[in-house]
């Protein structure tokens, strides 16, 4: 029982002390970006392109992929399900809101973490190890300025961007099966997902979008940054950065859902 | 200023060095000094806390009490800023050469010019070809540090560590996994350094070639404790035991305490 208790009190301690770890991580980050340049260290826009290449622009044919697939299986489902109740135009309205508002958000944050959220933790990980970020830090380089806010600021232009993407494409995989059910164009589906869209709803997976960057970027890089333990505690690392970021995305995006879909 | 008073100013001091690892005691009471020009060896086996030492010098750690002055300034007391200025006059090779995987050979020996200086990238592209000669790897700008060999990342990480001719030069094992003829050859790279940019080298290392060929004094340190600080010669003719088994590669032979391991095993006093 002693033992017992004694574990729980450490992993709570481990607990708190991590998140006070990432709370500075987030702090420095933003204190970085926008004071780096009055402390002679600014972030360089090379290293930011850099990082919106791997992070984003390699992304987009998987993304496109992703998206397509979960447009057209939600046509699938909507048609299938309104069959009954010969409502199955309305399955248009479904597919706009719930890409915009929820599935390209999701579905684009998902595909980072796990492609590249991974990348970063692996890539950090074997950096401390090898004791590279000590040598950043005695050449005088702040590893966060150098090596974190570079990862921030693109998941920050990149997970939006591939959202909007996503938006479009998930709806065009759901006019890809809705137009041969229904019987009308790509265009008429289209025209009609674009009325029945306000800009709020765009916004609704872009907001998320911005939000998952950020639990991406902080989870990714808290967790390389903390490696210890040789090759193994960089694969483990490399599995928990992984896990843990999709799981907070899953719950931000509950939570999100509640205050904004209401 | 004259050679002997030259000789007198101290580059690094160390007063009172008390150090934790959690709640184990790493480094305990550590006292000692590096002349300008000299060459400092920290010797002492394995988990004897010589690389925990080299960490407080780099100000990576902080330590539980005590100071440290690099250059005349206390360390332990500096702000962010001034670290960042003191980081100019220091460079390190760590043991693992430490260069950057994604970046060729030039980049990394260039990162310390492109961050501290705004020099034009051709003046920086000599100034990398010069360090480059200087450790006998001319030629190997753009290859990767994949590509190079145990020796060959040593010197270029020893480049990298002289790019911006640092006051104080730290070396974190120079011969570890080297061969004999590379390691001599770091040796003499080493000494060649001193001679010609008048830095004040620390060495840390177990190799006791290397380590009586390149030092003007030697530290050895000895589960967190300083055994002795002496010339070659001093450590060479020591009577302390524990310098002596080192030197003469013989296994430590302490005494079993038998309640105390008996403790230990079973977790209970008995």
């Amino acid at each position: 029982m002693k033992a017992f208790v004694t574990r729980v009190g450490q992993k709570t301690t481990e607990a708190i002390a991590e998140l006070g770890y990432v709370f500075m991580l987030f702090i420095e980050s933003i204190a970085w970006l926008f004071l780096g340049v009055y402390r002679k260290q600014p972030v360089r826009i090379r290293h930011v392109f850099h990082e919106t290449v791997k992070i984003g622009v390699n992304a987009v044919p998987i993304a496109i992929i992703l998206c397509f697939s979960v447009g057209m299986m939600l046509a699938i489902q909507g048609l299938e399900t309104l069959k009954p109740y010969g409502a199955q135009s309305q399955v248009i309205t479904g597919i706009a809101l719930s890409v915009t508002r929820e599935f390209s958000a999701l579905i684009v944050a998902i595909l980072v973490a796990g492609r590249s959220g991974s990348a970063i933790t692996a890539r950090l990980g074997t950096m401390q190890e090898s004791q590279e970020i000590d040598a950043l830090r005695v050449i005088g380089i702040h590893p966060v300025r150098y090596l974190a806010v570079p990862i921030m600021v693109a998941l920050l232009i990149t997970l939006p961007s591939l959202t909007i993407i996503g938006d479009l494409i998930g709806m065009l995989g759901g006019a890809a099966y809705t137009s041969y059910e229904l019987n009308i164009t790509i265009g008429t589906y289209m025209q009609r997902s674009f009325d029945v869209l306000d800009v709020f709803d765009v916004m609704q997976g872009v907001l998320k979008s911005v939000v998952f960057a950020i639990i991406i970027m902080l989870v990714a890089v808290s967790n390389g940054f903390q490696v210890h333990g040789g090759a193994e505690g960089v694969g483990k690392a490399t599995t928990r950065s992984v896990v843990l970021s999709i799981s907070f995305v899953v719950i931000a995006d509950m939570i999100f859902t509640y205050f904004l879909a209401r | 200023m004259s050679a002997s008073q030259q000789q007198d100013v101290l580059d690094i001091e160390v007063n009172n060095l008390v150090t934790h690892y959690g709640d184990r005691l790493v480094l305990n009471d550590i006292n000692f000094s590096v002349k300008k020009g000299e060459i400092m060896v920290i010797m002492g086996g394995s988990g004897s806390g010589k690389s925990t030492l080299l960490r407080y010098f780099l100000g990576l750690n902080t330590p539980t009490s005590g100071n440290i002055r690099l250059l005349g300034k206390d360390i332990t007391s500096m702000n962010a800023e001034e670290m960042h200025d003191m980081r100019k006059n220091m460079g390190v090779s760590f043991q693992g050469g430490a260069l950057f995987g994604s970046m060729t050979v030039a980049e990394n020996i260039q990162l310390p010019l492109c961050e501290h200086t705004k020099l034009d990238e051709s003046t920086m592209r000599i100034m990398t070809g010069m360090k480059l000669e200087v450790v006998n790897l001319a030629g190997f700008e753009d290859l990767m540090p994949s590509q190079l060999s145990g020796g060959m990342i040593k010197r270029a990480a020893l480049a990298r560590a002289i790019i911006m001719d640092p006051k104080l030069l730290f070396f974190d094992e120079p011969s570890a996994g080297l061969d004999p003829v590379v390691s001599a050859e770091l040796d003499e790279l080493i000494l060649r350094l001193r001679d010609a940019m008048n830095m004040t080298i620390v060495v840390v290392t177990h190799e006791l070639d290397s380590a009586f060929k390149i030092a003007d004094r030697i530290t050895v340190l000895d589960r967190g404790e300083i055994l002795m600080c002496g010339t070659v010669d001093e450590v060479r003719n020591s009577k302390i035991e524990r310098i002596h088994n080192l030197l003469n590669r013989k296994p430590r032979t302490d005494t079993v305490n038998v309640d105390e391991y008996l403790k230990r095993l079973t977790g209970q006093d008995v």
